[in-house]
């Protein structure tokens, strides 16, 4: 498994970790019952700090995607593929949405500056349907 | 109360009437990883030579362990616990490597050969070769080396990094987490490359002339911090008061940019009062962080 931080996005690194695992998750590169690299090994191979790596699992298990087993270390959970799934639905919504910008012809960093502008709006008002937390 | 592996109060030394520290509050906790950043000149050094033991503070108070550094009958004791490497990488010139590591084996009955011989293998060093002859990066190297083999508490590090290649940064970097990930080590740094103290601590003080002017948890800390553009339309007026957690504001012609260290939807809510402006709001580096506070301090 190949994960990348980028310590000047300014994003928490271990947010970032929790991300790219979620999304490995929703592609499928990462599946039910597949184990995570330990602590050590993910602290070495990615070189950050160990602490950041424990956050990122801990959420993860806290948000239903990841299973800490003491001593032998975190694995997919069963239920997580269920959320892939939604998350395939949103992904499917978000392409056709692409298609239609297409045309107006947008560089990318336009595009991203667009939906986080529109999603920090929707943060805002508190409204749009965003779960805070996942259900 | 947390456990605090580094605890200073109010520390303050002078050099010839120059001050170097002007009353510094350092905690560093247990097992943690702490980024101790700051200019050149900032008071860095003098910290670290005060942690220790190689200079005598003013004022104030410095503990490891708990235990005042300049506690004599302890000192031997604390001094054990400790791995460092210093900013002018001096060791003994006449030694070779090979005897530079058993002359300090000597020293610690926790000496750990198999650290030893596997750092030895794994920075490359040469055991015969003289220590005026190894690079200034190979000297890091090795001081770090004697610094883990010990099997220290509390590693003190001055740039440890500075002077080494890219490669051999990655491998020392990679090490130290492998060691705060298996022996919980705490390890107290100070290093100029922002980008890698993002990566490895997982705390942070920024000092300035001598002073601590932010210290805390680095995910806090990006996780409170926010950039915020604001365009304003042409009569568009900023608020005369921003509320609280506003950093600094600088205006170009219609662009304003302000950095907010805390209550960042209040001051999203106040800059979109302002009739007609756009504001977007970024998350901000560790880089913009200090740059931020050592400009305006």
């Amino acid at each position: 498994m190949i994960f990348r931080l980028n310590p000047n996005a300014g994003i928490p690194l271990y947010v970032q970790l929790m991300e790219q695992i979620k999304h490995a998750v929703e592609t499928g590169a990462l599946r039910e019952g597949d184990q995570l690299p330990t602590i050590r090994k993910a602290a070495e191979d990615l070189v950050m700090n160990p602490n950041t790596v424990v956050r990122a699992y801990r959420e993860l298990e806290h948000e239903g995607i990841l299973e800490l087993r003491h001593g032998s270390g975190a694995f997919i959970k069963e239920s997580a593929g269920g959320r892939a799934r939604v998350v395939r639905k949103a992904q499917a919504i978000v392409q056709a949405a692409l298609e239609r910008i297409a045309p107006l012809g947008l560089t990318e960093e336009e595009l991203r500056r667009v939906f986080e502008n529109e999603l920090a709006q929707v943060r805002l008002e508190g409204a749009g349907g965003i779960a805070e937390k996942k259900p | 109360m947390t456990d605090c592996i580094i605890e200073t109060k109010q520390l303050t030394k002078s050099f010839k009437g120059q001050p170097a520290l002007r009353g510094l509050d350092l905690q560093v906790p247990r097992g943690s990883v702490y980024g101790f950043l700051g200019r050149n000149g900032a008071g860095k050094t003098t910290t670290i030579k005060t942690l220790m033991g190689l200079l005598r503070a003013d004022a104030g108070v410095a503990r490891l362990f708990g235990v005042a550094v300049d506690a004599a009958d302890r000192a031997i004791e604390i001094r054990r616990r400790i791995g460092f490497v210093t900013e002018d990488k001096e060791l003994y010139p006449y030694m070779t490597v090979e005897e530079m590591i058993r002359f300090t084996r000597s020293f610690f009955p926790k000496w750990r050969d198999d650290l030893a011989e596997r750092y030895l293998k794994l920075f490359d060093l040469p055991p015969r070769k003289k220590i005026p002859d190894l690079s200034k990066g190979m000297r890091s190297k090795l001081m770090l080396l004697l610094a883990i083999a010990r099997d220290a508490e509390l590693l003190i590090l001055d740039e440890p990094t500075d002077g080494l290649d890219p490669a051999a940064t990655e491998d020392v970097l990679r090490e130290l987490m492998a060691i705060a990930a298996s022996s919980g080590t705490t390890m107290f740094f100070s290093s100029h490359q922002l980008s890698e103290v993002d990566l490895i601590a997982d705390h942070i003080g920024i000092i300035d002339r001598g002073k601590m002017i932010v210290a805390g948890a680095l995910d806090d800390m990006k996780a409170h911090y926010q950039r915020l553009q604001v365009v304003l339309a042409d009569s568009g007026q900023l608020p005369a008061r921003w509320a609280d957690g506003v950093e600094s504001v600088r205006q170009e012609g219609r662009v304003v940019s302000i950095l907010a260290s805390r209550n960042v939807d209040e001051i999203v809510e106040q800059a979109r009062s302002v009739p007609g402006a756009k504001v977007e709001r970024f998350p901000v580096t560790l880089k913009e962080i200090f740059l931020e506070h050592v400009r305006s301090n």
